[in-house]
């Protein structure tokens, strides 16, 4: 017999919160004591997110949601729905009743991502069915360049790399320069820790960059664009050449682009992995074969970019915008997010989340939605702590920022930032020194060492960090952690280190407790800083299993079987294996 | 191929538009489509697509069509994979590897029944659909 329904369960093999294990039992015997076993078939599945409203349940194909289910309501369910073809109006879903356009319950909105995961990157013509070359096709016919550029400044489209300068305006100022050979360059020098939004892109959607460079080309009369990628992205770069190659075969790359007159191609230069080379200004500078260093702002790439010609540059997910905006007017765009800041962001969301993955969401979504509904919550049921955003560009959210509205402005205020995107989920067993040392070890190792502030500022924060967590640190170090870091911040050349002390100031801001346990009582609560931890045995708890001993990938546990054991501290590397691995909670960590 | 203008781009576009649209729809060919970002392949989508592969050959399903796509942004459940057939509903799969690709053609494909346990959820509604 074949199936007519099927009910989805949310969550039940990974979900302990929720009673969808017992709704998952009852609909089986509702289903069975109503005859319908051959035509309904109720299966378990991963986690659909919402998690608040759990348990969920999904019925297929007809798509209704239900939340909240509990185990008694699974017969009026079967017999309704499944059997009459009514379904139960008081548990199925509600959408809120301020829904941003386009938004489900599934809070997530795909405009960045529209093609990633739908189509085959390496296949033009499945870009082109969903209306993809449709915003170039509008800007080659129907449009003049100060029409296109007027749509962009009309959309609010700001540029998604972190600095969320105004796009339109940018491309004003390389269209109203006078030269005899003006760039477009594609920022895919993707660095921070944490995000990888434009890898995604330019794998799953290459063609939508191609798009938007060349309706870019016809803006400010360009007629070479150059793709700056690093080469620690071999597939996104293979399905880069794959799209160009495709782009030309159909002229819309090359000479007299649809007919319109316009000439314009693309190249790829590949970076060699220096984090400094994402800002544009070292960007240029690696891409005309220099050290990739920056230089003072202004002049602007805009008016003196690249070999000192106007140069439009922007960020891949930027410009994966544009094709959309082109197609469906600036308007359109303008409705989506927030009033200063249009449109989607894409988050990449990592750490201790149930559900990491890349998510875009409208500007203005909140950091509980985002942790919460969509990420599933914190993994393993821990306390959450706080979330780092913008990399070690950026800094803390903590729980009383969860409702802040999330867009530039809002992240800049509470002295985070958007930066490209990357947020990592931090719960109670994360502290907060070793993170932020983490963040300036990396600039220290990154930072280009042209101006001073930069390579001395940010080598001293770290020392200081260094020795909080090792637990030689003095009060002072508060003081001129703060000192360097708004040192470092008003004087250093370029965005890598005027935002280099961000981790710090902001930590220190919102958790300036932890750093005083360090200091003070030399104790690391979250047991990460290793100099200030010590594991040992509660002799009375400890019932002798012998379990941590094995566990142990130094062997310094030693006790007979049935006795309490004890841990050699001189031999102990202080792993927490043993604290993981004692049911007794006879190990203690102090 | 000849360079298209403005009117044979819009004809191709209808034409592609039309087969996409058409995929699990119109006829009794399977679409299973394989998240092969730099994400999926670390965590095994070869695997899959090679048992998906292997396993439409050895049981002579001429009927199915294999793509690959992008990061469909699903990373706590890599690889992903979408199975799209006529008789039953768009469905997501998440963590296959070479057993449960193995099962989905068992299951899903030959058995009209869903593989409990690995189904996830669409992310997103899509903007082209709605």
């Amino acid at each position: 017999m074949n199936i007519k329904h099927y009910c989805l369960v949310c969550g039940v093999s990974g979900c302990k919160s929720s009673k969808a294990d017992a709704v998952y039992h009852q609909l089986l015997s509702a289903g069975d004591s109503s005859g319908l076993s051959g035509e309904v078939q109720i299966v378990k599945t991963g986690c659909f997110g919402l998690c608040g409203q759990g348990p969920i349940l999904k019925i297929l194909p007809d798509e209704t949601l239900y939340v909240g289910v509990k185990p008694e309501d699974a017969e009026e369910i079967v017999k309704e729905h499944l059997v009459k073809g009514k379904p139960v109006e008081r548990l199925m879903y509600k959408t809120p009743k301020e829904t941003k356009p386009g938004q489900s319950y599934r809070k997530q909105l795909r405009l960045v991502l529209r093609n990633c995961g739908v189509i085959d990157p390496e296949n033009i013509d499945e870009y082109i069915a969903r209306r993809g070359y449709t915003g170039l096709e509008k800007a080659l016919s129907q449009l003049k360049s100060e029409d296109i550029i007027e749509e962009l400044k009309i959309s609010g489209l700001r540029g998604r790399g972190g600095a969320g300068f105004p796009t339109g305006l940018k491309w004003q100022f390389t269209a109203e320069a006078e030269a005899s050979q003006k760039y477009i360059v594609c920022n895919a020098d993707e660095g921070d820790p944490g995000a990888y939004m434009d890898r995604a892109v330019l794998e799953g959607d290459p063609h939508s960059i191609i798009e938007a460079m060349t309706i870019a080309a016809k803006a400010v009369t360009a007629s070479h664009g150059i793709i700056y990628i690093r080469a620690e992205y071999p597939l996104a770069i293979s399905r880069l050449e794959i799209a160009l190659r495709q782009a030309r075969e159909y002229g819309l790359l090359g000479e007299n682009i649809l007919g319109s007159g316009l000439h314009f191609d693309i190249e790829l230069r590949l970076g060699a992995g220096a984090f400094v080379c994402g800002e544009e200004t070292a960007l240029l500078a690696s891409t005309e074969g220099k050290r990739g260093m920056p230089t003072p702002k202004p002049p602007f790439p805009a008016v003196k970019g690249l070999f000192g010609k106007p140069t439009v540059i922007n960020n891949v997910e930027t410009l994966a915008n544009i094709p959309l905006i082109l197609d469906r007017g600036g308007a359109w765009f303008k409705s989506i997010g927030t009033e200063k800041s249009p449109g989607t962001k894409v988050f990449a969301l990592t750490g201790k989340i149930e559900n990491s993955g890349l998510v875009e969401v409208a500007m203005g979504t909140t950091l509980r939605e985002i942790v919460y509904d969509i990420g599933g919550g914190i993994r393993d049921g821990k306390k959450f702590k706080a979330v780092q955003t913008g990399g070690p560009s950026g800094g803390v959210i903590t729980t009383d920022f969860l409702d802040t509205p999330i867009d530039f402005d809002s992240l800049t205020a509470i002295g985070s930032m958007m930066g490209s995107g990357g947020m990592i989920v931090m719960d109670e067993s994360d502290c907060i020194v070793d993170v932020t040392q983490f963040y300036m070890e990396f600039c220290v190792d990154e930072s280009c060492g042209k101006c001073a502030p930069c390579r001395i500022g940010t080598r001293r924060m770290q020392q200081i960090l260094n020795r909080i967590s090792k637990g030689t640190g003095t009060l002072d170090d508060i003081e001129k952690l703060k000192s360097i870091g708004l040192a470092t911040q008003k004087a250093s050349l370029c965005g890598l280190g005027q935002t280099a002390a961000n981790p710090v100031l902001s930590t220190l801001k919102y958790f300036e407790k932890e750093y005083l346990e360090h200091i003070e009582q030399r104790k690391c609560r979250a047991g990460k800083c290793k100099d200030l931890v010590s594991y040992t045995i509660d002799a009375e708890k400890c019932i002798g299993c012998t379990v941590c001993a094995r566990k142990c990938p130094v062997h310094c546990i030693t006790g007979e079987r049935k006795t309490a054991h004890t841990i050699d501290q001189s031999k102990c590397i202080k792993c927490g294996a043993c604290l993981e691995a004692c049911k007794f909670d006879a190990v203690k960590i102090a | 191929m000849e360079k298209l203008t403005v009117k044979t781009l819009q004809k191709l576009r209808a034409e592609h538009k039309e087969d996409m649209e058409n995929r699990g729809v119109q006829d009794d060919t399977i679409h299973i489509t394989i998240g092969m970002g730099t994400c999926g392949i670390a965590a095994g989508a070869k695997e899959a697509l090679n048992m998906f592969l292997g396993e439409a050959y050895t049981r002579k399903m001429d009927n199915i069509v294999i793509r690959q796509t992008g990061c469909m942004g699903l990373c706590h459940a890599e690889p992903t994979v979408e199975v799209k057939m006529k008789s039953m509903p768009d469905t997501l799969y998440g963590r296959v590897d070479g057993e449960i690709a193995k099962k989905i053609i068992s299951s899903h494909l030959l058995g009209g029944r869903l593989v409990s346990e690995y189904i996830f959820d669409y992310p997103a509604g899509d903007i082209y659909k709605e």
